[in-house]
């Protein structure tokens, strides 16, 4: 294998795992102030790449004229409506259920999933069919020996990355995310000492939401297609790598997600026919699954008998 | 002075009877009428007599008196069955559907042994299912192995299959199991599409069932009156019900179903009592998924075709949502999920494009509304009258 060809598998992986890790934050981040899944994540997703394409579509009839304009209305767009979403969703989906088995709050949201997917696929103009994603970043590339470093691959890899920074920053150095750390640690003790519960719950869920709609366009403006199908696989890819990397930390969920990614990308290079990445990729899931039970980075609480 | 009454008055077997009559005599009419207004009419009457129903409150003596003779009344049941079969015997899609229903029964039925008993997690379902359906068309169409013991060889399958995910599943608790199945059931349609030896994207033919050169897939002649051939498969798939419910029943009132509740309930307890948890679990989970692969087997060879497309994760949550609906721990509750789940959808041609936004939002009004289901799991009796 060349150098060139190395450099392409890598950058695809670094691609992917962008995308999946900032999913899996989102479980993480949800999973840490309530211990619930909410698996409509995946779903929020793809809400948020039909948002963006939505108002793309709605500018450009209106004839707004630049590129960039139009790309920061569509994500700005698209977070706020999904950071209302995951509010909604946690106000009357989520909190209700508390005292229930988690079975229940996880199959509930798994429905709340299948209801957006549906809604799009029916309700969208020609939602059923994949749709053309607008490429609106740079085209330009730079040829390295054989390896084509494309301007807007590199763009959206900086711009996960600074979304996952800013998240770091906002958990670790503001009041709300001492407040949202506090939640995750003990709730009771948090609310003893003055912080409204559901307030900080109904915020991290807005935050999970917004990564979402984020990586839900970022999804878009890498395949330039996007269909009502992707947040499903997006969201179980997303659970899968919160789930190796450990749930309720996210830095497991971040190397979950580039491990996944990694492991999907190995799935095409090995000999075996390309056609079983995923069978390879859900395998070894299993598999780490029976080898670590609780995830490589161990929840913050793992005895709780 | 007169005398002290009876202490408890056993329940009579009549409400339960009435209950039996008017839903069978419902069911007949719901699936003999076509035009959609009429469709809807029924459905919508169903929905209102129910209410009512329970607004009088006569529901709660229906209860009683299945409590007090469920044996009598499950005799009755299969006679009821037998009738609707009889009705329906020259109409090959309400044939079908009803075969699909007994089908699907057997399967969540399975799922109840490992959600409802064990506590054991399973999105995987459908993919048992479709192990049960591949099972049949494979060994149909390559070897001459007689095909009720290609039933029992589909759920054998479907088990040992399960089994490579017993590690995992045993280990994890919660979510963490969830994911296990999960993954498993992406694996395995992803497995099946790219895989040409089963067919790839397109699927199988499956071969009929044939027992001692009695082919299943002739009608059936009897003198002047034709049978759809689709009634061979009625009876089987009546048999593996009844078969079914008998032993989760018996399951569920034995030691075996006091220590997988024990089990679900509180681990910790459990094994304070000496219970070996990993045994009950993989019990569970392996006699789980073997009535599921019967039933698959079966499936297959009476849709006569099998595809990736019907095992998918979606079906499996179909199954889960049947459980939900029906309480979960009720197998007379799976039996009602079962038949609203399927047959409203396939008469009202007019939602068909709409079945699964309106699962969904079902099982959503379900979980938040009524949480323990439409039929909840009453408490376990022992004797018959006994009070609760």
């Amino acid at each position: 294998m060349t150098a060139g060809l190395l450099a392409q598998y890598v950058m695809n992986g670094l691609m992917l795992g962008m995308m999946y890790a900032l999913v899996a934050v989102g479980f993480t981040l949800f999973f840490g102030v309530l211990d619930v899944i909410k698996f409509s994540h995946g779903d929020v997703l793809t809400v948020g790449a039909f948002t963006a394409l939505a108002t793309y579509v709605a500018l450009h009839t209106a004839g707004a004229g630049s590129r960039w304009l139009e790309l920061i209305a569509m994500l700005v767009a698209a977070i706020l409506a999904m950071a209302f979403l995951g509010v909604l969703i946690a106000r009357y989906l989520v909190l209700p259920l508390r005292s229930a088995p988690p079975l229940n709050t996880l199959l509930i949201t798994l429905m709340l999933g299948t209801v957006l997917r549906e809604s799009i696929r029916l309700f969208y103009p020609q939602g059923a069919n994949p749709k053309p994603f607008p490429a609106l970043l740079p085209k330009g590339s730079i040829d390295l020996g054989g390896f084509n470093l494309r301007a807007d691959n590199v763009l959206m890899l900086a711009a996960g990355a600074a979304a996952i920074i800013g998240l770091q920053a906002l958990l670790n150095r503001t009041k709300l995310g001492l407040a949202i750390r506090a939640v995750a640690q003990d709730e009771e003790t948090a609310r003893t000492m003055g912080i409204d519960f559901t307030a900080v719950v109904l915020v991290t869920f807005a935050i999970g939401s917004a990564l979402a709609a984020f990586a839900g366009v970022m999804n878009g403006l890498y395949y330039n297609e996007i269909n009502f199908g992707i947040g499903l696989y997006l969201g179980v890819i997303g659970f899968s790598a919160a789930i190796i990397g450990g749930l309720g930390s996210v830095y497991g969920a971040i190397l979950g997600g580039f491990l996944f990614a990694g492991l999907q990308v190995l799935g095409t290079v090995l000999p075996f026919a390309s056609a079983y990445k995923d069978v390879f990729a859900f395998a070894v899931v299993i598999a780490l699954m029976a080898w670590r039970p609780t995830g490589l980075i161990q929840e913050k609480i793992s005895e709780r008998v | 002075m007169s005398a002290p009454s009876p202490p408890v008055k056993s329940a009579s077997l009549v409400p339960g009877l009435i209950a039996l009559t008017a839903a069978t005599a419902y069911l007949i009419l719901l699936l003999a009428v076509e035009k959609q207004t009429v469709v809807l009419t029924v459905i919508a009457g169903g929905i209102v007599a129910v209410l009512l129903a329970a607004w009088l409150r006569l529901l709660a003596p229906v209860s009683q008196s299945f409590a007090a003779h469920e044996d009598g009344l499950g005799v009755f049941a299969i006679l009821a069955a037998v009738v609707l079969g009889l009705y329906f015997h020259e109409d090959h899609f309400v044939l079908l559907l009803v075969i699909t229903v007994m089908l699907t029964t057997v399967a969540t039925l399975g799922l109840n042994i490992q959600f409802g008993y064990a506590g054991v997690v399973n999105f995987a379902g459908a993919s048992f299912f479709g192990i049960g359906a591949y099972t049949s068309a494979m060994l149909n169409a390559h070897t001459a192995i007689p095909h009720l013991i290609v039933l029992v060889i589909g759920g054998a399958l479907a088990a040992l299959i399960g089994s490579l995910l017993l590690l995992p599943v045993l280990r994890t608790r919660g979510h963490y199991a969830a994911v296990v199945t999960i993954a498993f059931a992406l694996l395995f349609k992803t497995f099946l599409e790219v895989n040409d030896v089963l067919g790839g994207p397109q699927g199988l033919q499956v071969r009929g069932m044939k027992i001692l050169g009695w082919s299943f897939n002739d009608n059936i002649e009897l003198g002047w009156i034709t049978l759809s051939f689709y009634m061979n498969y009625f009876v089987v798939a009546l048999l593996l019900l009844v078969i079914a419910f008998i032993l989760v029943r018996r399951l569920e009132r034995s030691w075996i179903g006091l220590n997988l509740d024990a089990i679900r309930l509180d681990e910790v307890a459990a094994r304070c009592f000496g219970l070996d948890i990993a045994r009950w679990q993989i019990t569970a989970f392996l006699l789980g998924n073997f009535l599921i692969g019967i039933a698959g087997a079966l499936f297959g060879m009476v849709g006569s075709f099998v595809a990736p497309n019907n095992y998918t994760f979606a079906d499996s949550l179909i199954l889960v949502s049947i459980l939900l609906l029906g309480g979960i721990g009720n197998p007379w509750g799976l039996i009602v999920a079962t038949i609203i789940v399927i047959v409203v959808p396939e008469k009202l041609q007019t939602i068909q494009e709409y079945r699964f936004l309106l699962y969904a939002a079902l099982v959503i009004a379900v979980l938040r509304f009524r949480p323990q289901g439409l039929l909840p799991r009453p408490v376990r009796r022992y004797f018959s009258g006994s009070p609760r």
